[in-house]
Parts: C-alpha cells; sequence; structure tokens
C-alpha cells in the first residue's frame, strides 16, 4: 500500500503539487489520470524518490520512505521512452538489478529467462535496445523493473511513445500480467480509455490537487463535478446540465418526450433543439444539434434507434437524458 | 502475442516507433542523394583537396625520407638521439592522453552536470589554449614554473615541464568531445539504474562511462596526436635537453639545422606513422563500442 500525506511540490512560483493526499491500495493497478502539466509524473516520481517534495510524506507499505532515495524504496519504475541501457543486450538490461546485487549467476539466469517469456521476448536475449521495436523496448522495461520483485510498480506514462495498436495491445497485455502477478502498480496517463481500460482505480488530477478517486465505472458515472465529467468521457451541455451524449434521447415533439422522461423516472430539462448533421460512425451514430438557445451539442445513438427514428438534417428534436440526476457542478455554469 | 509481430528494423531511440522505419528512412536515404553527376563533382573536389593538403605533400616527405636509401633511413631512424627523443615524445604524450582521459572527462562532467558561478567563463576558458599561440603557452608556463617562478615550482627542463604544456594546449580535446555527448545523456537512464538499486558510483561505472566511452577514447586520440607532434608550447620550458627532455620536434628541427633533411624527414615519417596507427586504432575501437548501440541489424 502506498499513503502519500500532504504532499507538496512547487517550482518556484508554481504550484505541482498541492497538499496531495492519495491511498493506493495493496494489489490494486491504480491510474493517475489528468491533462498534461496537472501533476501526475511529479507525484509519481515522488513516489518514486526521483523528486524531493517541499512537504508532506510518502508511506510504502507503512514505511515513512519520504527521505530515501530511490535505490531504497523498494520500487520499479518504467519510463515514457524506455530508459533502456543501449550498450547491453536484452538479458543484461533485465539482469542489471540483479547483478548489481551480486545474485548467484544460476539464479540470476533463471529469473531473467521467466521474466522474458512472461514478457514475450524469450529468443531476444542477445540483440541490443536499437534492435527492437518501441513496445519491445518497453516489455523489456517492465521485466526489468520487475525482476529485482519491487512492492511498487510506477508507470510514467508508459505507452505514451507507442502508435495506437501496439498501445491497446500493451495495456490489455498489462491488465493481464497485473492480474497474475498482484504487484501494486501505479500508471500516469492522460488518456482517459487508457485509465478506464486498465485502471481498478482512477484518481483524477487536475492543477496539482486531486479531483475525484474511485473505481472507473463510478468514476464515469457519478463525476463528482465538471471536470471529472469532462475529462473522463465525452460531454454534451444540456440546458444548465452536463450529460454524457449516449443518455441523451431524442424526441419529435415535446409532450412524447415528457411522458417519456416521466415514464423513466428521469429529472432534467427538455430541450427543443434541430438536427444539423447525422453521422454514422461503425454500430454507433452521431447526431449533433444546435438548441434553441443556440447551444450545439451532440447526441449518440445505436445504429438500431438511428434506423428506427430515421433522423435527418433540418428536422426539429426534444432532447432530454436519460442520467442528469446526479449533481454536475455547483448550479448551472455560464 | 500480436504485439511481437512489430517490425524489428526500429530506428535508434527515442524516435518513435513507425509503422514501416525501414521503409521511411529508406526512401529518405534515397531523396538526400544527388544526381550522379553531383556526386562525380564532389567526390573530385574533395579528392583533389586532399590531395593537394595532405597526400601531396605526406608523398613528398616520404620519398625524401627515402633519400639516402632505406639503409640510411633505418639509420637515421634508430641513431641513439632519434630514438630517445621518440622515446620522450611518446612517453610524455601517452601519460598526457591518459591525464588528459580522466581530467577532461571530470571537467566536461562539472561543467555539464553542476551549476557554479562563473560557468560560462571556465567553459569558454577551456578553448584558450587553442586560440593561444602556443609559444605564448611557452612563455607564461616558463614566467610561472620557470627559474624565477614566483611560486616555488621549477619544472623548467624537466619531463614535468614537458608534460605540464603539453597537459595545457591538449585539454580542450577530451572536454570538448565528451561535453556534447554528456548533454545529450539522457538523464532517464540513470534514474532507471537507480530505481533498480544501483549507486551513483555503480550507475557511473555501468551506465554512463560505457556511453561516454567513444567520445573519451576519440577525444583522447586527438589529445595524443596533438601532443606528439607539439612543438611551440614545449620550445621554451621544455629545455630541449637531448635524451632527456628533447622532443622529436624540436629533433627534427636540429637536423635541417645542421644541414641533414634526409634525416629529418626519415624521423618525421616514422612520427607519423606511429601517429596514425594510434588514431586509427582508437578510430576502430570507438566505432565499435558505438556500433553495439546503434546497431539496426
Ligand atoms: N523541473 C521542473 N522545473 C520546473 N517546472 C517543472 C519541473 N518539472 C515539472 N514542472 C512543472 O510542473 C507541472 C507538472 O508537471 P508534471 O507532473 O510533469 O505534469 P503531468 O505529468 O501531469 O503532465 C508542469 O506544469 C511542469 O511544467
Amino acid at each position: 500500500m502506498i499513503t502519500v500525506t500532504d504532499a507538496r511540490k512547487t517550482y518556484g512560483d508554481f504550484v505541482a503539487l498541492d497538499d496531495v493526499s492519495l491511498e493506493i491500495p495493496a494489489g490494486s493497478l491504480t491510474a493517475l489520470l489528468g491533462p498534461s502539466g496537472s501533476g501526475k509524473s511529479t507525484l509519481l516520481r515522488s513516489i518514486a524518490g526521483l523528486e524531493d517534495l517541499d512537504g508532506g510524506n510518502v508511506r510504502i507499505d507503512g514505511e515513512d520512505v519520504t527521505h530515501q532515495p530511490p535505490q531504497h524504496r523498494g520500487i520499479g519504475f518504467v519510463f515514457q521512452h524506455y530508459a533502456a541501457f543501449k550498450h547491453m543486450t536484452v538479458r543484461d538490461n533485465v539482469a542489471f538489478g540483479l547483478t548489481i546485487r551480486r545474485r548467484p549467476k544460476a539464479e540470476v539466469a533463471r529469473k531473467v529467462d521467466d521474466l522474458l517469456e512472461i514478457v514475450g521476448l524469450d529468443g531476444f536475449q542477445h540483440r541490443y535496445p536499437a534492435q527492437l521495436s518501441g513496445g519491445q523496448r518497453q516489455r523489456m522495461a517492465l521485466a526489468r523493473a520487475l525482476a529485482v520483485d519491487p512492492q511498487v510498480l510506477l508507470l510514467d506514462e508508459p505507452f505514451g511513445a507507442l502508435d495506437a495498436k501496439v498501445r491497446a495491445d500493451l495495456r490489455r497485455w498489462l491488465r493481464r500480467l497485473h492480474d497474475e502477478v498482484h504487484v501494486t502498480t501505479v500508471l500516469v496517463t492522460h488518456d482517459q480509455e487508457e485509465a478506464l481500460d486498465v485502471a481498478d482505480r482512477i484518481a483524477v488530477l487536475n492543477k496539482g490537487r486531486i479531483e475525484q478517486v474511485g473505481d472507473p465505472v463510478s468514476l464515469y458515472e457519478r463525476p463528482e463535478n465538471d471536470f471529472v465529467m469532462s475529462f473522463l468521457g465525452a460531454v454534451s451541455r444540456l440546458g444548465d446540465r452536463l450529460v454524457r451524449p449516449h443518455d441523451i434521447v431524442l424526441e419529435r415533439d415535446h409532450a412524447t418526450a415528457a411522458s417519456r422522461q416521466a415514464a423513466e423516472g428521469a429529472v432534467g430539462p427538455l430541450v427543443a433543439a434541430r438536427v444539423d448533421r447525422v453521422v454514422r460512425l461503425g454500430f454507433e451514430v452521431r447526431i449533433e444539434l444546435t438548441a434553441d438557445d443556440g447551444e450545439r451539442f451532440v447526441a449518440q445513438v445505436t445504429r438500431a434507434e438511428a434506423e428506427r427514428r430515421r433522423y435527418t438534417a433540418g428536422e426539429d428534436v426534444v432532447a432530454w437524458a436519460l442520467r442528469s440526476e446526479e449533481p454536475v457542478g455547483a448550479g448551472p455554469v455560464a | 502475442m500480436s504485439t511481437t509481430t512489430q517490425p524489428v528494423g526500429a530506428p535508434p531511440s527515442p524516435a518513435p516507433p513507425s509503422a514501416a522505419p525501414a521503409r521511411a528512412s529508406s526512401q529518405g536515404g534515397r531523396r538526400r542523394r544527388g544526381g550522379p553527376g553531383g556526386r562525380a563533382l564532389g567526390l573530385g573536389v574533395v579528392g583533389l583537396w586532399l590531395s593537394l593538403m595532405v597526400l601531396l605533400p605526406l608523398a613528398a616527405l616520404t620519398v625524401r625520407s627515402f633519400d639516402d636509401g632505406l639503409s640510411g633511413f633505418w639509420a637515421a631512424v634508430t641513431a641513439p638521439a632519434a630514438l630517445a627523443a621518440l622515446e620522450v615524445t611518446l612517453g610524455v604524450s601517452v601519460v598526457v592522453a591518459l591525464v588528459n582521459a580522466v581530467m577532461g572527462t571530470l571537467v566536461a562532467w562539472v561543467l555539464v552536470r553542476d551549476e557554479f558561478p562563473g560557468q560560462r567563463v571556465v567553459n569558454a576558458l577551456i578553448d584558450l589554449p587553442f586560440a593561444l599561440p602556443t609559444i605564448v603557452a611557452s612563455i607564461v608556463l616558463l614566467s610561472l614554473y620557470g627559474p624565477n617562478s614566483p611560486i616555488g615550482v621549477h619544472l623548467n627542463a624537466t619531463r614535468w615541464g614537458l608534460g605540464v604544456a603539453l597537459a595545457f594546449v591538449t585539454l580542450p580535446f577530451v572536454v570538448r568531445s565528451v561535453q556534447p555527448v554528456l548533454i545529450e545523456l539522457d538523464r532517464e537512464v540513470e534514474e532507471a539504474a537507480a530505481s533498480l538499486g544501483a549507486s551513483n558510483t555503480t550507475i557511473f561505472r555501468r551506465v554512463v562511462l560505457p556511453s561516454l566511452a567513444p567520445a573519451v577514447i576519440s577525444g583522447t586520440g586527438l589529445a595524443f596526436a596533438r601532443a606528439v607532434g607539439e612543438y611551440g608550447s614545449v620550445v621554451l620550458i621544455g629545455g630541449n635537453i637531448p635524451r632527456e627532455t628533447q622532443v622529436v620536434s624540436q629533433y627534427i628541427q636540429q637536423q635541417i639545422e645542421i644541414d641533414s633533411p634526409a634525416a629529418a624527414a626519415a624521423v618525421s615519417v616514422a612520427l607519423l606513422s606511429v601517429s596514425f596507427l594510434t588514431l586509427f586504432v582508437l578510430r576502430v575501437w570507438a566505432t565499435l563500442s558505438q556500433r553495439r548501440e546503434a546497431s539496426t541489424a
């Protein structure tokens, strides 16, 4: 378990971490999610001991490591740009943490072979990092970090330098790996899809503060404020509320809308709008609309729904949202 | 696993792995190449220039050195005074080059990694030995370490004096070849080593030094070559004592003065061969240690 208490970090006048407190349960895979510059990396690097905090403390499994150098924190760290030891083979890279601890050769060999098999790099032992693809380099870096049996595994935008396909493959693979190895893992990402896909807990950061912590579903469905709502997925503004585009229902007239909304037990505004455009995106259909008050918004419906209703551009509709009873922000936002 | 089917020939890090890196880079190469006419012209100009500047004088020198035949060449090179001068020169140069390898790396490290007041000035001062006429360096060293030394250190006409003079003029080589590599060095690699438990000395020895090695080697080679050929800075402080502090360049001048140009040329060729061989070996070594990192085969 990692416990961060009132962590504070400033660069001159700039507050990178503003008294951040966070508890990361043992065995979890927690994502630190936030826009660029929100302090995610600073928080992760402070847990690792790669940054010194100006205030607050960090505990790993109960031990106060605030003033420990990274060498003594029992961590494994994976960097966005791999940080491979370029002059060493894959085998020597993975073995590094063990050889500097002067472990017996046979033990090192066995462990390295096991890890290379786990990360799918057996057969690449004698290559140099320059001879690997980006995805392979990152898996080598993961094996290298896992070789020292870290208490916690810290990943700083580990898939950020990879292209979309490899990124998606690798994060599912990381998820499976975590299910097997169960090491407490913290992953920094600015990609909400990545966080929702891989993590079992998400901490949303913004401007050096934590906005909300929770499991992916509750964060997505019950965001505590507009920032979390907008950051975790697409949003549309309907009247005075933020709603998910796929929660928006479009009816032909006000009366039908009102009765269906009542039947669903939903509350919230009924918004008269005009369809601007209907875009088919595979199995989903995106409908772009302009409300009476001039506000543009987007609704997302399934293909089946779209074919049943036959929305066309120029058509007048009334929109309401299935889910808007959750308090979104403190009242209407101008 | 689907991710293992990635193309293996990725570009050297930290370039992002594109879908087809090999193809992309070969296209780039094709575009850069000029037409056949332009290439021939370029080769011709470079060939002519190098011939005029380097090859012709070397050939003339070599021909001159055999004026008295092979036996004359051999006699000139193996004359006791000539051998002694070669020995002094190479001996002191090797020591100076090695000292440079260590101190130059240290200076570069401090200039890149530390912050201290006056850093820019010190950085600019490193190039001074390049800018200063070497005879000026000799005068400075003589007034500092000569018979009237204000600090009471007398190195005049000793091998120490030679060493100090050569170390002064060769200072920039290692510093300036290591510095840019150090600036470009990825700090995250050191952080990764630290997170794996490596102490600072282990990080330096196992991670930093191997990356610096090619630069250190080539800088040291240049320093050595320069030391071997140095004349101006040792003229005054060296003392020119045959078999003690006389360096090859001084011996060669002496041969010219006593009107024996063939002997001068013969010793020059011998010196040249040693320098060239050293530079060549060091270059191969540096290339080998670099190739491992960059290889894409
Ligand atoms: N060494 C530094 N010096 C000055 N500012 C820094 C330094 N490191 C980070 N910052 C600033 O701190 C803020 C948070 O950085 P970071 O933790 O890397 O954000 P994130 O990982 O969320 O993108 C950024 O605005 C960045 O400019």
